[in-house]
Protein backbone atom coordinates (compact mmCIF):
# COMPACT_ATOMS: atom_id res chain seq x y z
CA UNK A 1 0.00 0.00 0.00
CA UNK A 2 1.29 3.54 -0.89
CA UNK A 3 2.08 6.29 1.39
CA UNK A 4 -0.57 8.54 -0.42
CA UNK A 5 -3.43 6.90 -2.52
CA UNK A 6 -6.42 8.54 -4.42
CA UNK A 7 -8.75 6.53 -5.43
CA UNK A 8 -11.40 7.19 -8.28
CA UNK A 9 -12.16 10.90 -7.11
CA UNK A 10 -14.40 13.20 -8.72
CA UNK A 11 -14.52 16.75 -8.15
CA UNK A 12 -16.82 20.15 -8.60
CA UNK A 13 -16.49 23.73 -8.48
CA UNK A 14 -20.32 24.25 -8.39
CA UNK A 15 -21.47 22.26 -10.56
CA UNK A 16 -18.27 22.54 -13.11
CA UNK A 17 -16.80 18.58 -12.27
CA UNK A 18 -13.42 19.36 -12.44
CA UNK A 19 -11.71 15.81 -11.83
CA UNK A 20 -13.20 12.86 -13.32
CA UNK A 21 -12.08 9.42 -11.06
CA UNK A 22 -8.77 10.58 -10.66
CA UNK A 23 -6.34 7.64 -9.51
CA UNK A 24 -2.94 8.03 -8.47
CA UNK A 25 -0.63 7.14 -5.56
CA UNK A 26 2.90 8.46 -4.25
CA UNK A 27 5.12 6.02 -2.10
CA UNK A 28 7.72 6.70 0.07
CA UNK A 29 11.06 8.08 -1.15
CA UNK A 30 9.46 9.37 -4.55
CA UNK A 31 9.22 12.19 -7.26
CA UNK A 32 5.84 12.06 -8.36
CA UNK A 33 5.10 14.67 -11.31
CA UNK A 34 1.80 16.16 -12.01
CA UNK A 35 2.13 17.68 -15.53
CA UNK A 36 -0.94 18.87 -17.78
CA UNK A 37 -2.10 21.81 -19.10
CA UNK A 38 -3.78 25.13 -17.87
CA UNK A 39 -7.43 23.67 -16.44
CA UNK A 40 -6.27 20.10 -16.62
CA UNK A 41 -6.96 19.70 -13.08
CA UNK A 42 -3.55 19.71 -11.48
CA UNK A 43 -4.10 21.74 -8.51
CA UNK A 44 -7.84 20.74 -7.95
CA UNK A 45 -5.97 17.36 -7.19
CA UNK A 46 -3.57 18.99 -4.75
CA UNK A 47 -6.65 20.97 -3.11
CA UNK A 48 -8.86 17.71 -2.49
CA UNK A 49 -5.66 16.14 -0.94
CA UNK A 50 -5.13 18.81 1.39
CA UNK A 51 -8.68 19.33 2.68
CA UNK A 52 -9.26 22.50 1.22
CA UNK A 53 -12.15 20.66 -1.02
CA UNK A 54 -13.95 17.48 -0.78
CA UNK A 55 -14.17 14.63 -3.26
CA UNK A 56 -17.84 14.18 -4.53
CA UNK A 57 -17.29 10.22 -5.32
CA UNK A 58 -13.96 8.01 -4.42
CA UNK A 59 -11.39 8.07 -2.02
CA UNK A 60 -8.03 9.26 -0.10
CA UNK A 61 -5.71 7.85 2.22
CA UNK A 62 -2.55 8.62 3.76
CA UNK A 63 -0.76 6.07 5.74
CA UNK A 64 -3.64 3.72 5.24
CA UNK A 65 -5.76 5.96 7.13
CA UNK A 66 -8.85 7.40 5.13
CA UNK A 67 -8.66 11.42 4.80
CA UNK A 68 -10.87 11.86 2.35
CA UNK A 69 -13.03 13.82 4.42
CA UNK A 70 -10.54 15.44 6.84
CA UNK A 71 -10.62 19.02 7.18
CA UNK A 72 -7.81 21.11 5.80
CA UNK A 73 -6.57 22.25 8.71
CA UNK A 74 -6.44 18.09 10.53
CA UNK A 75 -4.20 17.30 7.20
CA UNK A 76 -1.06 19.04 8.05
CA UNK A 77 -0.71 17.51 11.34
CA UNK A 78 -0.80 14.42 9.82
CA UNK A 79 2.17 15.17 7.42
CA UNK A 80 0.69 16.58 3.93
CA UNK A 81 1.97 19.72 3.53
CA UNK A 82 1.42 21.91 0.30
CA UNK A 83 3.56 24.87 -0.97
CA UNK A 84 0.17 26.44 -2.79
CA UNK A 85 -0.06 27.61 -6.68
CA UNK A 86 0.87 31.31 -6.89
CA UNK A 87 3.09 30.75 -3.21
CA UNK A 88 0.30 32.20 -0.93
CA UNK A 89 2.81 33.69 1.64
CA UNK A 90 1.32 35.81 4.61
CA UNK A 91 2.60 39.34 2.57
CA UNK A 92 2.21 41.55 5.44
CA UNK A 93 3.99 39.11 7.87
CA UNK A 94 8.01 38.83 8.62
CA UNK A 95 9.57 36.11 7.00
CA UNK A 96 10.40 34.36 9.91
CA UNK A 97 6.81 34.86 10.97
CA UNK A 98 5.82 33.07 7.75
CA UNK A 99 8.37 30.01 8.58
CA UNK A 100 7.26 29.61 12.64
CA UNK A 101 3.23 29.71 10.76
CA UNK A 102 4.53 26.32 9.07
CA UNK A 103 5.20 25.06 11.88
CA UNK A 104 2.01 26.23 13.84
CA UNK A 105 0.27 21.87 14.02
CA UNK A 106 3.77 21.15 16.02
CA UNK A 107 4.70 21.60 19.49
CA UNK A 108 8.24 20.28 19.35
CA UNK A 109 10.31 23.55 20.23
CA UNK A 110 13.68 21.82 19.41
CA UNK A 111 12.74 20.10 16.31
CA UNK A 112 11.49 23.23 14.77
CA UNK A 113 14.68 25.01 15.34
CA UNK A 114 16.35 22.06 13.83
CA UNK A 115 14.12 22.59 10.54
CA UNK A 116 14.28 26.07 10.35
CA UNK A 117 18.20 25.73 10.42
CA UNK A 118 18.16 23.39 7.87
CA UNK A 119 15.68 25.54 5.84
CA UNK A 120 18.62 28.36 6.26
CA UNK A 121 21.22 26.15 4.89
CA UNK A 122 18.66 25.06 1.46
CA UNK A 123 17.81 28.71 0.80
CA UNK A 124 20.32 30.90 2.43
CA UNK A 125 18.84 34.19 0.84
CA UNK A 126 15.74 33.44 2.76
CA UNK A 127 17.52 33.53 5.84
CA UNK A 128 19.42 37.12 4.73
CA UNK A 129 15.59 38.24 4.84
CA UNK A 130 14.34 36.69 7.86
CA UNK A 131 13.33 40.35 9.38
CA UNK A 132 11.54 41.49 5.83
CA UNK A 133 8.17 41.45 5.28
CA UNK A 134 7.41 38.49 3.04
CA UNK A 135 5.25 40.94 0.26
CA UNK A 136 8.55 42.41 -0.38
CA UNK A 137 10.78 39.33 -1.83
CA UNK A 138 11.42 38.94 -4.80
CA UNK A 139 9.54 36.04 -6.94
CA UNK A 140 12.50 33.91 -6.23
CA UNK A 141 12.85 34.47 -2.56
CA UNK A 142 8.93 34.17 -2.60
CA UNK A 143 9.00 30.80 -3.67
CA UNK A 144 12.10 30.09 -1.40
CA UNK A 145 10.18 30.81 1.26
CA UNK A 146 7.42 29.11 0.81
CA UNK A 147 9.03 25.65 -0.14
CA UNK A 148 11.11 26.28 3.21
CA UNK A 149 7.57 27.46 5.01
CA UNK A 150 5.89 23.77 3.74
CA UNK A 151 8.88 22.44 4.89
CA UNK A 152 8.78 23.71 8.23
CA UNK A 153 5.77 21.45 8.66
CA UNK A 154 7.81 18.52 9.05
CA UNK A 155 6.23 16.57 5.64
CA UNK A 156 5.88 12.83 5.62
CA UNK A 157 4.85 14.06 1.77
CA UNK A 158 5.54 17.53 0.42
CA UNK A 159 3.57 18.85 -2.42
CA UNK A 160 5.06 21.97 -4.55
CA UNK A 161 2.47 23.25 -6.58
CA UNK A 162 4.14 25.07 -9.72
CA UNK A 163 7.37 26.17 -7.74
CA UNK A 164 9.18 27.37 -10.83
CA UNK A 165 5.91 29.53 -12.18
CA UNK A 166 7.47 33.16 -13.35
CA UNK A 167 10.92 32.28 -12.07
CA UNK A 168 14.08 33.20 -13.37
CA UNK A 169 15.99 30.12 -15.60
CA UNK A 170 18.92 29.97 -12.99
CA UNK A 171 16.36 29.97 -9.99
CA UNK A 172 14.31 27.18 -11.53
CA UNK A 173 17.39 25.20 -11.21
CA UNK A 174 18.32 26.25 -7.73
CA UNK A 175 14.53 25.21 -6.97
CA UNK A 176 14.78 21.65 -8.80
CA UNK A 177 18.08 21.10 -7.05
CA UNK A 178 16.74 21.83 -4.09
CA UNK A 179 13.75 19.66 -4.57
CA UNK A 180 15.69 16.86 -5.72
CA UNK A 181 17.81 17.46 -1.89
CA UNK A 182 14.65 17.52 0.00
CA UNK A 183 13.44 13.85 -1.98
CA UNK A 184 17.28 12.98 -1.27
CA UNK A 185 16.55 13.32 2.13
CA UNK A 186 13.45 11.12 2.72
CA UNK A 187 10.95 13.09 2.24
CA UNK A 188 8.21 12.20 -1.30
CA UNK A 189 7.56 14.97 -3.23
CA UNK A 190 4.41 15.58 -5.53
CA UNK A 191 5.58 18.30 -7.72
CA UNK A 192 3.14 19.75 -10.12
CA UNK A 193 4.52 21.22 -12.58
CA UNK A 194 3.90 22.89 -15.87
CA UNK A 195 7.54 22.97 -17.35
CA UNK A 196 6.72 19.27 -17.57
CA UNK A 197 10.79 18.31 -19.00
CA UNK A 198 12.41 19.54 -15.55
CA UNK A 199 9.53 18.13 -14.06
CA UNK A 200 9.50 14.69 -15.67
CA UNK A 201 13.43 14.70 -15.71
CA UNK A 202 13.76 14.66 -11.59
CA UNK A 203 10.48 12.60 -11.27
CA UNK A 204 10.76 8.94 -10.77
CA UNK A 205 7.16 8.48 -11.70
CA UNK A 206 4.57 10.77 -13.38
CA UNK A 207 1.00 11.02 -14.12
CA UNK A 208 -0.68 13.16 -17.23
CA UNK A 209 -3.94 15.12 -16.02
CA UNK A 210 -5.98 15.92 -19.13
CA UNK A 211 -9.36 17.65 -18.71
CA UNK A 212 -9.31 15.92 -15.34
CA UNK A 213 -9.16 12.48 -16.36
CA UNK A 214 -5.41 10.69 -15.76
CA UNK A 215 -4.28 10.20 -19.16
CA UNK A 216 -0.56 8.75 -19.50
CA UNK A 217 1.12 7.26 -16.01
CA UNK A 218 4.76 5.62 -16.22
CA UNK A 219 8.08 6.67 -15.02
CA UNK A 220 9.63 10.32 -15.77
CA UNK A 221 11.33 8.78 -18.02
CA UNK A 222 8.91 7.19 -20.14
CA UNK A 223 6.40 9.74 -20.19
CA UNK A 224 9.84 11.69 -21.40
CA UNK A 225 10.07 9.44 -24.39
CA UNK A 226 6.82 9.28 -25.25
CA UNK A 227 5.81 10.59 -28.14
CA UNK A 228 2.20 12.17 -27.23
CA UNK A 229 3.96 13.63 -24.27
CA UNK A 230 6.89 15.43 -26.05
CA UNK A 231 4.30 16.91 -28.94
CA UNK A 232 1.34 18.00 -26.73
CA UNK A 233 3.50 19.22 -23.37
CA UNK A 234 7.46 19.29 -24.21
CA UNK A 235 7.02 21.13 -27.55
CA UNK A 236 8.84 19.10 -29.83
CA UNK B 1 -3.33 68.72 0.93
CA UNK B 2 -6.68 69.13 2.86
CA UNK B 3 -4.20 67.74 5.94
CA UNK B 4 -1.95 70.90 5.60
CA UNK B 5 -4.76 73.22 5.98
CA UNK B 6 -6.69 71.53 8.70
CA UNK B 7 -3.23 71.76 10.44
CA UNK B 8 -3.27 75.50 9.81
CA UNK B 9 -6.22 75.87 11.13
CA UNK B 10 -5.66 74.39 13.87
CA UNK B 11 -2.57 76.52 14.78
CA UNK B 12 -4.29 79.07 13.76
CA UNK B 13 -7.25 78.75 16.50
CA UNK B 14 -4.34 78.00 19.26
CA UNK B 15 -2.82 80.95 18.54
CA UNK B 16 -6.00 82.87 18.98
CA UNK B 17 -7.52 81.43 22.00
CA UNK B 18 -4.80 78.28 23.46
CA UNK B 19 -6.82 77.63 26.50
CA UNK B 20 -10.13 76.69 24.50
CA UNK B 21 -8.35 74.81 22.11
CA UNK B 22 -6.43 72.82 24.70
CA UNK B 23 -9.74 71.94 25.84
CA UNK B 24 -11.47 71.02 23.11
CA UNK B 25 -8.60 68.66 22.17
CA UNK B 26 -8.99 66.86 25.63
CA UNK B 27 -12.41 66.24 24.44
CA UNK B 28 -11.62 65.08 21.27
CA UNK B 29 -8.81 62.89 22.34
CA UNK B 30 -11.29 61.55 25.42
CA UNK B 31 -14.00 61.29 22.45
CA UNK B 32 -11.58 59.56 20.31
CA UNK B 33 -10.14 57.17 22.63
CA UNK B 34 -13.73 55.33 22.74
CA UNK B 35 -14.12 55.64 19.51
CA UNK B 36 -10.33 53.82 19.09
CA UNK B 37 -12.23 50.98 21.05
CA UNK B 38 -15.20 50.80 18.79
CA UNK B 39 -13.36 50.79 15.77
CA UNK B 40 -11.03 47.74 16.68
CA UNK B 41 -13.71 45.68 16.28
CA UNK B 42 -15.07 46.59 13.15
CA UNK B 43 -11.23 46.50 11.78
CA UNK B 44 -10.67 43.06 12.80
CA UNK B 45 -13.77 41.61 11.91
CA UNK B 46 -13.21 43.42 8.21
CA UNK B 47 -9.97 42.20 8.43
CA UNK B 48 -10.49 38.66 8.54
CA UNK B 49 -13.87 38.05 6.59
CA UNK B 50 -14.50 41.08 5.29
CA UNK B 51 -17.90 41.97 6.83
CA UNK B 52 -18.86 45.25 7.79
CA UNK B 53 -20.16 44.11 11.22
CA UNK B 54 -22.98 46.31 11.65
CA UNK B 55 -23.97 44.77 14.74
CA UNK B 56 -20.66 45.69 16.17
CA UNK B 57 -22.07 49.70 17.53
CA UNK B 58 -24.88 47.75 19.03
CA UNK B 59 -22.66 45.45 20.95
CA UNK B 60 -20.48 48.18 21.84
CA UNK B 61 -24.18 49.51 23.72
CA UNK B 62 -24.68 45.99 25.22
CA UNK B 63 -21.65 46.46 27.33
CA UNK B 64 -23.33 49.39 29.38
CA UNK B 65 -25.94 47.16 29.80
CA UNK B 66 -24.58 44.13 30.64
CA UNK B 67 -22.18 46.25 33.32
CA UNK B 68 -25.17 48.48 34.88
CA UNK B 69 -26.76 45.33 36.53
CA UNK B 70 -23.56 43.99 37.06
CA UNK B 71 -22.31 46.99 39.38
CA UNK B 72 -25.72 46.69 40.58
CA UNK B 73 -24.88 43.22 42.05
CA UNK B 74 -21.98 44.69 43.79
CA UNK B 75 -24.26 47.22 45.32
CA UNK B 76 -23.40 50.18 43.33
CA UNK B 77 -26.14 52.14 41.99
CA UNK B 78 -26.97 55.28 40.21
CA UNK B 79 -26.28 57.36 42.86
CA UNK B 80 -23.46 56.06 44.01
CA UNK B 81 -19.82 57.99 43.97
CA UNK B 82 -16.15 57.16 44.15
CA UNK B 83 -14.55 55.67 46.23
CA UNK B 84 -11.08 53.71 46.22
CA UNK B 85 -13.43 50.44 47.21
CA UNK B 86 -15.09 50.30 43.98
CA UNK B 87 -11.76 50.55 41.87
CA UNK B 88 -11.41 46.42 42.18
CA UNK B 89 -14.87 45.86 41.91
CA UNK B 90 -14.71 48.05 38.65
CA UNK B 91 -12.15 46.27 37.24
CA UNK B 92 -13.39 43.23 37.48
CA UNK B 93 -17.19 44.26 36.23
CA UNK B 94 -15.02 45.11 33.30
CA UNK B 95 -13.65 42.17 32.40
CA UNK B 96 -16.99 40.08 33.22
CA UNK B 97 -18.43 42.28 30.70
CA UNK B 98 -16.04 41.93 27.81
CA UNK B 99 -15.66 38.49 28.61
CA UNK B 100 -19.90 38.29 28.26
CA UNK B 101 -19.97 40.90 25.14
CA UNK B 102 -17.59 38.48 23.59
CA UNK B 103 -19.27 35.12 23.83
CA UNK B 104 -22.44 37.25 22.20
CA UNK B 105 -20.60 38.18 19.69
CA UNK B 106 -18.84 34.74 19.35
CA UNK B 107 -22.94 33.58 18.93
CA UNK B 108 -23.65 36.22 16.83
CA UNK B 109 -21.04 34.92 13.98
CA UNK B 110 -22.21 31.63 14.24
CA UNK B 111 -25.40 31.99 13.93
CA UNK B 112 -25.72 34.82 11.34
CA UNK B 113 -22.25 35.05 9.73
CA UNK B 114 -20.81 31.52 9.26
CA UNK B 115 -23.54 29.52 7.40
CA UNK B 116 -23.25 32.08 5.02
CA UNK B 117 -19.55 32.50 4.38
CA UNK B 118 -19.43 31.10 1.39
CA UNK B 119 -22.68 33.08 0.01
CA UNK B 120 -22.51 36.61 -2.07
CA UNK B 121 -20.94 38.98 0.06
CA UNK B 122 -24.42 41.04 0.50
CA UNK B 123 -26.05 37.95 2.12
CA UNK B 124 -24.03 38.46 5.29
CA UNK B 125 -23.89 42.00 5.17
CA UNK B 126 -27.62 41.98 5.23
CA UNK B 127 -28.12 39.38 7.95
CA UNK B 128 -25.54 42.00 9.80
CA UNK B 129 -28.53 44.81 9.89
CA UNK B 130 -30.62 42.75 10.65
CA UNK B 131 -28.60 41.63 14.31
CA UNK B 132 -28.24 45.02 14.71
CA UNK B 133 -31.92 45.23 15.09
CA UNK B 134 -32.37 42.38 17.11
CA UNK B 135 -29.84 43.88 19.53
CA UNK B 136 -31.72 46.80 19.48
CA UNK B 137 -34.88 45.18 19.88
CA UNK B 138 -33.67 43.05 22.87
CA UNK B 139 -32.10 46.11 24.63
CA UNK B 140 -35.08 48.04 24.26
CA UNK B 141 -37.68 45.31 25.77
CA UNK B 142 -35.22 44.92 28.60
CA UNK B 143 -35.07 48.51 29.76
CA UNK B 144 -36.96 50.24 27.83
CA UNK B 145 -36.68 53.78 25.33
CA UNK B 146 -35.43 55.67 28.36
CA UNK B 147 -31.89 56.80 28.99
CA UNK B 148 -30.27 54.60 31.53
CA UNK B 149 -29.04 56.78 34.33
CA UNK B 150 -25.33 55.58 35.12
CA UNK B 151 -23.49 55.24 38.25
CA UNK B 152 -21.21 58.39 38.27
CA UNK B 153 -18.13 56.22 39.52
CA UNK B 154 -14.93 57.82 38.33
CA UNK B 155 -13.95 60.43 39.95
CA UNK B 156 -14.90 64.74 38.95
CA UNK B 157 -11.73 66.05 41.11
CA UNK B 158 -9.38 67.70 38.30
CA UNK B 159 -6.37 66.17 37.48
CA UNK B 160 -4.15 68.74 36.05
CA UNK B 161 -5.02 72.15 36.37
CA UNK B 162 -2.18 74.53 34.65
CA UNK B 163 -2.15 77.83 33.02
CA UNK B 164 -2.38 78.47 29.55
CA UNK B 165 0.87 77.44 27.83
CA UNK B 166 -0.05 80.98 25.66
CA UNK B 167 2.99 82.57 27.52
CA UNK B 168 5.69 79.74 27.32
CA UNK B 169 5.23 80.07 23.70
CA UNK B 170 5.46 83.76 23.32
CA UNK B 171 1.95 84.65 22.51
CA UNK B 172 -0.66 86.83 24.37
CA UNK B 173 2.68 87.99 26.35
CA UNK B 174 0.24 90.82 27.16
CA UNK B 175 -2.30 89.14 29.24
CA UNK B 176 -1.47 89.19 32.78
CA UNK B 177 -4.08 86.47 33.82
CA UNK B 178 -3.57 83.24 32.00
CA UNK B 179 -6.73 81.35 31.66
CA UNK B 180 -6.78 77.83 33.81
CA UNK B 181 -7.14 74.13 31.45
CA UNK B 182 -8.53 72.13 33.38
CA UNK B 183 -8.15 67.66 32.36
CA UNK B 184 -10.43 65.76 34.44
CA UNK B 185 -9.33 62.21 36.26
CA UNK B 186 -12.29 60.94 33.69
CA UNK B 187 -10.49 62.28 30.90
CA UNK B 188 -7.53 60.79 31.92
CA UNK B 189 -8.84 57.46 33.18
CA UNK B 190 -11.03 57.12 29.54
CA UNK B 191 -7.59 57.51 27.69
CA UNK B 192 -5.27 55.20 29.79
CA UNK B 193 -7.40 52.49 29.68
CA UNK B 194 -7.91 52.41 26.43
CA UNK B 195 -3.88 52.59 26.28
CA UNK B 196 -3.62 50.09 28.18
CA UNK B 197 -6.26 47.76 26.02
CA UNK B 198 -4.77 48.81 22.86
CA UNK B 199 -1.29 47.66 23.96
CA UNK B 200 -2.70 44.22 25.28
CA UNK B 201 -4.25 44.37 21.45
CA UNK B 202 -1.30 44.52 19.97
CA UNK B 203 0.72 42.41 22.29
CA UNK B 204 -1.75 39.70 21.72
CA UNK B 205 -2.04 40.04 17.63
CA UNK B 206 2.10 40.63 17.44
CA UNK B 207 3.23 37.89 19.69
CA UNK B 208 1.23 34.99 20.49
CA UNK B 209 0.16 32.03 18.37
CA UNK B 210 -3.58 32.65 18.16
CA UNK B 211 -2.96 36.38 17.30
CA UNK B 212 -0.18 35.34 14.50
CA UNK B 213 -2.80 33.03 13.16
CA UNK B 214 -5.59 35.61 13.40
CA UNK B 215 -3.37 37.74 11.51
CA UNK B 216 -2.98 34.85 8.86
CA UNK B 217 -6.29 33.75 8.69
CA UNK B 218 -7.19 37.43 7.90
CA UNK B 219 -4.46 37.47 5.26
CA UNK B 220 -5.21 34.29 3.38
CA UNK B 221 -7.48 31.89 4.81
CA UNK B 222 -6.67 29.32 2.59
CA UNK B 223 -2.55 29.41 3.35
CA UNK B 224 -3.48 29.47 6.82
CA UNK B 225 -5.72 25.75 6.38
CA UNK B 226 -2.55 24.65 4.64
CA UNK B 227 -0.67 25.46 8.08
CA UNK B 228 -3.24 23.70 10.33
CA UNK B 229 -5.10 26.62 11.21
CA UNK B 230 -8.28 26.25 12.59
CA UNK B 231 -10.19 29.17 11.05
CA UNK B 232 -13.25 28.93 12.75
CA UNK B 233 -11.50 28.89 15.81
CA UNK B 234 -9.54 32.32 14.54
CA UNK B 235 -12.74 33.87 13.65
CA UNK B 236 -14.80 33.29 16.76
CA UNK B 237 -11.98 34.88 18.30
CA UNK B 238 -11.65 37.80 15.76
CA UNK B 239 -15.34 38.15 17.52
CA UNK B 240 -14.84 37.76 20.47
CA UNK B 241 -11.93 39.95 20.71
CA UNK B 242 -13.73 42.63 18.86
CA UNK B 243 -16.65 42.53 20.98
CA UNK B 244 -14.45 42.44 24.49
CA UNK B 245 -13.31 45.69 23.30
CA UNK B 246 -16.03 47.28 22.30
CA UNK B 247 -17.86 45.71 25.71
CA UNK B 248 -14.88 47.96 27.52
CA UNK B 249 -15.77 51.21 25.52
CA UNK B 250 -19.35 50.60 26.23
CA UNK B 251 -18.74 50.71 30.26
CA UNK B 252 -15.99 53.42 29.39
CA UNK B 253 -18.59 55.44 27.60
CA UNK B 254 -21.62 54.97 30.30
CA UNK B 255 -19.44 55.99 33.38
CA UNK B 256 -18.12 59.01 31.58
CA UNK B 257 -21.20 60.18 30.49
CA UNK B 258 -23.63 58.23 33.04
CA UNK B 259 -26.49 57.25 30.70
CA UNK B 260 -26.94 55.09 28.39
CA UNK B 261 -29.29 54.41 25.43
CA UNK B 262 -30.68 51.01 23.85
CA UNK B 263 -29.65 52.76 20.53
CA UNK B 264 -26.54 54.54 21.35
CA UNK B 265 -24.54 52.41 19.43
CA UNK B 266 -26.11 53.31 15.98
CA UNK B 267 -24.55 56.33 15.40
CA UNK B 268 -21.62 55.94 17.74
CA UNK B 269 -20.81 52.37 15.91
CA UNK B 270 -21.02 54.76 12.55
CA UNK B 271 -18.69 56.99 13.64
CA UNK B 272 -16.93 54.48 14.90
CA UNK B 273 -17.02 52.99 11.18
CA UNK B 274 -15.82 56.45 9.81
CA UNK B 275 -12.67 55.90 11.92
CA UNK B 276 -11.95 52.75 11.04
CA UNK B 277 -12.12 53.21 7.28
CA UNK B 278 -9.90 56.57 7.55
CA UNK B 279 -7.43 54.60 9.59
CA UNK B 280 -7.60 52.04 6.80
CA UNK B 281 -10.52 49.06 7.06
CA UNK B 282 -8.46 45.87 8.16
CA UNK B 283 -5.54 47.65 9.71
CA UNK B 284 -5.21 47.81 13.75
CA UNK B 285 -3.25 50.62 14.11
CA UNK B 286 -5.20 52.75 11.42
CA UNK B 287 -8.56 52.35 14.12
CA UNK B 288 -6.51 53.32 16.70
CA UNK B 289 -5.34 56.41 14.64
CA UNK B 290 -8.76 56.81 12.85
CA UNK B 291 -10.65 57.07 16.29
CA UNK B 292 -8.45 59.83 17.70
CA UNK B 293 -8.72 61.52 14.78
CA UNK B 294 -12.64 61.23 14.34
CA UNK B 295 -12.63 62.56 17.87
CA UNK B 296 -10.77 65.38 17.56
CA UNK B 297 -12.18 66.85 14.48
CA UNK B 298 -15.47 65.92 15.69
CA UNK B 299 -14.27 67.84 19.17
CA UNK B 300 -13.32 70.73 16.65
CA UNK B 301 -16.22 71.10 14.64
CA UNK B 302 -18.42 71.51 17.94
CA UNK B 303 -16.56 74.43 19.37
CA UNK B 304 -15.55 76.20 16.26
CA UNK B 305 -18.50 75.28 14.14
CA UNK B 306 -21.64 73.86 14.85
CA UNK B 307 -22.37 70.87 16.71
CA UNK B 308 -25.48 69.96 14.41
CA UNK B 309 -22.78 69.60 11.11
CA UNK B 310 -21.36 66.86 13.52
CA UNK B 311 -22.96 63.43 11.22
CA UNK B 312 -22.21 65.66 8.17
CA UNK B 313 -18.56 66.24 8.75
CA UNK B 314 -18.21 63.16 9.87
CA UNK B 315 -19.89 61.20 7.31
CA UNK B 316 -18.05 64.09 4.72
CA UNK B 317 -14.86 62.87 6.02
CA UNK B 318 -15.81 58.89 5.29
CA UNK B 319 -17.18 59.84 1.43
CA UNK B 320 -13.98 61.86 0.95
CA UNK B 321 -11.71 59.03 2.37
CA UNK B 322 -14.02 55.85 0.07
CA UNK B 323 -13.80 58.03 -2.94
CA UNK B 324 -9.57 60.10 -2.94
CA UNK B 325 -7.88 57.23 -0.77
CA UNK B 326 -9.76 54.14 -0.02
CA UNK B 327 -7.08 52.48 1.87
CA UNK B 328 -7.26 54.73 4.40
CA UNK B 329 -3.99 56.49 5.97
CA UNK B 330 -2.34 53.57 7.02
CA UNK B 331 -4.15 50.93 4.33
CA UNK B 332 -2.30 48.05 3.27
CA UNK B 333 1.51 49.33 2.03
CA UNK B 334 2.66 45.93 1.02
CA UNK B 335 1.48 45.08 -2.15
CA UNK B 336 -0.04 40.82 -2.46
CA UNK B 337 1.90 39.48 -5.04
Amino acid sequence: MALLELHGVDAFYGRVQALHGVTLEVDKGEIVALIGSNGAGKTTTLRTISGLMHPAQGTISFDGRDITFTEASKIVGLGICQSPEGRRLFARMSVIDNLYMGAYSRKDRAGIERDLKHVFELFPRVEERRAQLAGTLSGGEQQMLAMGRALMAKPKVLMLDEPSLGLAPILVETIFSVIKEINAEGVPVLLVEQNASKALAVAHRAYVLETGVVAKEGTGKELLESEDVQKAYLGM
Amino acid sequence: MSGLLAILWVIYLGAEDPAGLIATLVIGITDGAMFALVALGYTMVYGIIELINFAHGDVFTLGGFLGLPLLGLFGITSGTKFAWVYVPILVFVFVLVMGLNGLVNITIERVAYRPLRNAPRLAPLITAIGMSFILEGAMYLWRGPVSLRFPNLLPDTVASRFTSPAGHFGLNSGSTAAPLIDIGVKDVAVVISTVVLVILLSVFINRTKLGKAMRATAQDRDAAQLMGIDINRTISATFFIGAALAGAGGMIWALYFNSIRFDLGFTTGLIAFTAAVLGGIGNIEGAALGGLLIGIIRALNERYLSASWSDVVIFGILIMVLVFRPTGLLGMRVPEK
